[in-house]
């Protein structure tokens, strides 16, 4: 079973951390079902591994069973996990404690997880060093107190007399590393630290993540599904793909040398902010995640995999090959695939023709009580548009378009939808015409349909209300013609949402929106909730279908990349206000907001050839109950100016077609900024169009 | 990213497996209205059937035993929801097949006192006979049919009832919830036992006050659940799907929510039918309910309340009892087993 040669005494440091062929399953009512099998892992001291992959690959389970977390059902069916030589696998419950308490320490996605909800946050991070290291509570306390400035929370005072929930996200989740470093741990396993938590004040965390194994030599196994993370992080990396590994080695060799088809897959199927769809377009990966319990034979990303080759790929399971002495893929066609050749099935596309205006906001606020949700919005949307709505959780992005749909009402100002006025019109008094011209598709795939009606039942229920006069013939031909639209089989008219992945519930979502042939389809976060490898996908065809339609696409997104990639005009919010609008180009490139610069400098980006501006700013998004009485900025500009931003609401100033600024800066500092994302190889060429 | 929902693969093996189970409710639903019309017809409206009447429950019969089939192959998973099961059918099965055994007249005095296993006036006694010589047996396998009758139709009212504001409340929300949810909190600040009384006392003893008295006991409290759950499930998208394709709110009501939120329903409704089996016993018992001579369990308890004071006699109330706890045990076990059931998925 153990491969590895053991490590001789006299070569170098030896590894902190080990897994050698460690295999997880799980038992439930279907039987044993393999999470995680044959995983090998190897972590020095004070190195930085990450783990990414998508959802139910396995990454969780290992860092879980790394931790002998795995709960009841949870079974580690071979192998070893060594901890500095030790077995951890082996060690009585008392001797895991102690390990637990000051040699590894893991933080969750989560951080309420690890965090006492009845207790103040001064009183757990003491506990910690009274319990584990013995202090008296007055120095525990200075400890704690310091540590919190190392994990950069100003007002330590504050903070250490509050309760958990009077804490934001970000602030929780420092607490939790700061309580983690505490006893010092030689490792640290971080299982999704950052996805809860906006882009900005992810940048923030991830910042000190990397400085901390810096300073302090903590080993790291960083689990994350964004490569763009990990390579901002960490030095060595593992991917993986159905509950195995498939390649291995340093970030910086992977990232530009991919060897195994499901990388390059990845990388191809991300967007990225420096691109948009007619520089590099996306190609997505077939099919979606085999079920644990019904893998294939063979290579798991065997269906998937354009190189698949039968007799070779299918027969037995492929074993972990060397690329280079560091570098590893569980390929059987490292040698025969042409790494370098540019991924096929990219398809390109001519640009839309933009037409008339078919919604116009103007001056629109909405306010819950104190609640300042939506604040002035002025913008317009035309013709087979895809016009972006950007901005982190609570900039009233979602507000607007539950105001535009009708589930809620305007405090002031207006909207018109081909001249019609909605701003105040609750669904329930529109007209069918209206109502059919305005559609939706949701966020949350696991929400979007009805789980007791079938799928063919919730496509056809939208055309006998807006289809004028069709024979119960003619609604099931439509309905296998939007199966078809959505690239589904037909027969899945008549299954059930639970038969369903999460891709396949939004296409079903896309297709029940397009139905009665909307003008205007917001999209609220379509693919946010979904894999990465199936994301692609369904935004190519959210695409698709809304360029044959000349469908105007109100795209709204927390996600700069896939914006830049499928936008043709953005509208960057926050705190309830526009900052910046503009056409796409012009957005991603100077002159900037200086919140939407922030919003560029904070995108994780799995490109190792592009670099980044580093901008810093501080704090999160003040409570939209209590904003600021200027710029809704002020609070985190790093250009704020004193006296006035804080105090008066920034003009808009024009540059360009349609490219507003809200911002208070002189017209030549805005002019003068420098582009964030920078291409190695194309520096001149992208970013010198503006006007 | 943050979901992780186990992936479907593409090609389905499982599609043979689930079209049995959307075919069944419809005939689930029809095979129960058989039985339950048919014992309504035969209990209530004897005359109306006139001579009919003899043979209305012949078909409720093969129905009974195919709704135990269908429980007991489909709630494989839980032992616990079969023993329900088998409990509750025994004593429904016996409602609808009394008249067709072969039992003596449960109304006939034969034998005074007899204790159970004797045989006296060329009449074997399984059960003994109570105080006017009747053939307890025959009184009891009987004596079910008057309770599970009024039971499942007081129930079935309250929870059109509950359902129907529940879903008010807690879709429409607003002023109608306010009002709602004050008189239902009024009406459940009374205690079950003097609210029924209230209403019996009101309206007069019949199986149509004990439908309203029942109705206005458990209603309030199957608004709660039905309200609750209706909050939950207006909040989630595929509600607002409906809103913004201009659906009515009566359409969304039953259609988008009602189906959904049936799980918690049906483990509730198995619970109140339990309760409401107590109360209708518990309700003839204090002699508010259902009238003699007909046997009924209550009225059996009732009867033998003076005599059964003696240990001798005891077994005229020990079997009427038995005989309530086990269907009233029936249909707790089965909402226990369901509520199992829908956990574990
Ligand atoms: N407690 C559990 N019981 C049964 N199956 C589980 C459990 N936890 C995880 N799994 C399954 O194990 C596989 C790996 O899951 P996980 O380690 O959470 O993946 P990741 O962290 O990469 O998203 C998935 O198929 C998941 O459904
Ligand atoms: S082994 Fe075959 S199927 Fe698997 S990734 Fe390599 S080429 Fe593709
Ligand atoms: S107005 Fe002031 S605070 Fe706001 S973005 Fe401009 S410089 Fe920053
Ligand atoms: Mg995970």
């Amino acid at each position: 079973m153990d491969t590895h040669p053991p490590q001789a005494a006299t070569a170098g440091p030896s590894p902190i951390l080990e897994c050698r062929n460690l295999s997880v399953s799980y038992e439930t009512r279907a039987g044993l079902v393999p999470a995680v099998v044959d995983f090998n892992l190897t972590l020095m001291p004070g190195e930085a591994h990450g783990l990414v992959g998508e959802s139910g690959c396995g990454k969780s389970t290992i860092a879980l069973a790394i931790m002998r977390y795995l709960g009841r059902n949870g079974r580690i069916t071979g192998g070893q996990v060594l901890f500095d030589g030790r077995d951890l696998l082996t060690l009585s419950p008392a001797e895991l404690r102690r390990v637990r308490g000051a040699d590894i320490a893991m933080i969750y996605q989560e951080p309420m997880a690890s965090l006492n909800p009845t207790m103040r946050i001064g009183r757990q991070l003491a506990e910690v060093l009274t319990v584990h290291q013995g202090l008296d509570r007055a120095s525990a306390l200075d400890r704690a107190a310091a540590m919190l400035e190392r994990v950069r929370l100003a007002d330590a005072g504050r903070i250490l007399a509050a309760y958990p929930h009077q804490l934001s996200g970000g602030q929780q989740q420092r607490i939790v590393i700061a309580m983690a470093l505490l006893a010092n741990p030689k490792v640290l396993l971080l299982d999704e630290p950052t996805t809860a938590l906006d882009v900005t004040v992810e940048a923030g965390i991830v910042d000190l993540i990397r400085d901390i194994s810096a300073e302090f030599g903590t080993a790291m196994l960083y689990v994350s599904h964004n490569l763009g993370l990990i390579l901002e992080t960490c030095q060595r990396l593992t991917v993986m793909y159905s509950g195995e590994a498939v390649e291995t080695g340093p970030v910086d060799e992977v990232f530009r040398q991919v060897r195994h088809p499901y990388t390059r897959g990845l990388f191809a199927s991300i967007p990225v902010p420096s691109a948009d769809k007619a520089s590099r377009p996306l190609v997505t990966i077939p099919g979606q995640l085999p079920s644990p319990t019904n893998r294939p034979r063979g290579c798991y990303f065997g269906p998937r995999c354009t190189f698949f080759e039968p007799g070779r790929c299918d027969d037995a399971a492929v074993p972990m090959a060397q690329v280079s002495r560091t570098h590893a893929s569980r390929c059987r066609r490292i040698a025969e695939i042409d790494w370098d050749a540019p991924p096929a099935g990219a398809v390109t596309r001519e640009e839309t023709t933009i037409g008339r205006t078919v919604l116009q906001v103007e001056g629109l606020s909405k306010r819950y009580h104190t609640v300042r949700a939506n604040e002035d919005l002025t913008f317009e949307a035309r013709e087979a548009e895809t016009l972006a709505i950007v901005g982190e959780s609570g900039c009233g992005k979602s507000t607007f378009a539950r105001i535009l749909m009708g589930l809620d009402q305007a405090t002031s100002g207006s909207i018109s939808l081909m001249g019609e006025e909605l701003a105040r019109l609750p669904v329930t008094k529109r007209d069918r015409v209206t109502i059919r011209s305005l559609q939706m598709v949701f966020q949350n795939p696991f929400d979007t349909l009805n789980p007791s009606q079938t799928v063919g039942f919730q496509i056809a229920r939208v055309l006998r209300r807006f289809g004028a006069r069709m024979s119960e013939t003619q609604i099931r031909e439509r309905v296998l013609e939007l199966l078809d639209m959505v690239k589904l089989p037909r027969d899945f008219a008549g299954r059930r949402p639970r038969q369903l992945s999460g891709g396949q519930k939004q296409r079903i979502g896309i297709a029940r929106a397009f139905a009665g042939d909307p003008a205007v389809v917001v999209a609220d976060e379509p693919v946010s909730a979904l894999d990465v490898s199936v994301q692609a996908a369904v935004t190519e065809l959210l695409m698709d279908i809304q360029r044959r339609n000349g469908t105007t696409l109100l795209f709204i997104s927390h996600d700069l990349s896939v914006v830049r990639y499928l936008s043709d005009r953005v509208v960057v919010m926050y705190l309830g206000r526009i900052m910046e609008q503009g056409r796409t180009g012009d957005i991603f490139a100077p002159p900037y907001h200086p919140y939407t610069e922030a919003l560029l400098a904070a995108v994780p980006i799995a490109d190792p050839t592009i670099t980044k501006r580093k901008v810093v700013i501080s704090g999160e998004m003040p409570s939209p109950s209590n904003p600021p009485a200027g710029c809704p900025f002020s609070t985190r500009c790093p250009y704020a100016i004193e006296d006035l931003c804080e105090r008066t609401v920034p003009p808009a100033q024009i540059f360009g077609e349609g490219h507003a600024i809200a911002c208070h800066l002189p017209r030549e500092t805005l002019l003068a900024m420098e582009p964030i994302i920078i291409a190695a190889d194309s520096l001149n060429e992208a970013h010198t169009h503006h006007a | 990213m943050t979901l992780s929902s186990p992936p479907v693969p593409t090609t389905h093996p499982e599609r043979a497996s689930w079209r049995p189970t959307i075919a069944r409710l419809p005939v689930v639903v029809a095979l129960l209205a058989l039985v339950w019309c048919s014992l309504v017809a035969y209990v209530v409206f004897p005359d109306a059937l006139g001579p009919a009447h003899a043979a209305a429950l012949i078909p409720s019969i093969p129905a009974a035993l195919v709704l135990y089939g269908l429980g007991i192959v489909s709630w494989r998973e839980s032992a616990i929801a079969r023993i329900g099961l088998t409990l509750v059918m025994f004593w429904i099965l016996m409602a609808v097949a009394a008249p067709y055994l072969p039992l003596v007249d449960p109304n006939r005095p034969i034998a005074p006192f007899t204790p159970p296993f004797t045989a006296k006036a060329g009449h074997f006694f399984w059960l003994g006979a109570d105080m006017r010589g009747r053939d307890m047996l025959s009184r009891t396998l009987w004596g079910g049919q008057r309770v599970i009758v009024w039971g499942i139709t007081a129930t079935a009212c309250a929870y059109v009832v509950g359902v129907a504001f529940g879903l008010m409340a807690g879709y429409l929300r607003g002023w109608w919830d306010e009002i709602l949810s004050f008189i239902a909190n009024i009406l459940l600040s009374f205690p079950v036992m003097v609210l029924l009384i209230l209403v019996l006392n009101f309206l007069g003893q019949s199986g149509f006050s004990i439908i309203l008295a029942v109705t206005f006991s458990s209603a309030p409290g199957i608004m709660r659940i039905v309200r609750g759950l209706a909050l939950v499930e207006s909040t989630r998208d595929y509600i607002q799907a409906a809103q913004t394709r201009g659906e009515s709110a009566p359409w969304i009501m039953v259609v988008e929510i009602l189906p959904n939120v049936r799980g918690p329903l049906i483990v509730d409704a198995c619970l109140r039918l339990g309760y409401t089996t107590v109360a209708i016993t518990t309700l003839t018992f204090l002699g508010l309910g259902l009238q003699p001579p007909d046997p009924d369990w209550g009225l059996m308890i009732k009867e033998a309340a003076s005599s059964a004071l003696l240990w001798k006699f005891a077994y005229m109330m020990i079997v009427p009892s038995v005989a309530v706890s086990s269907l009233i045990l029936g249909f707790n076990l089965m909402a226990d087993g369901l509520r199992e059931m829908s956990l574990r998925d």
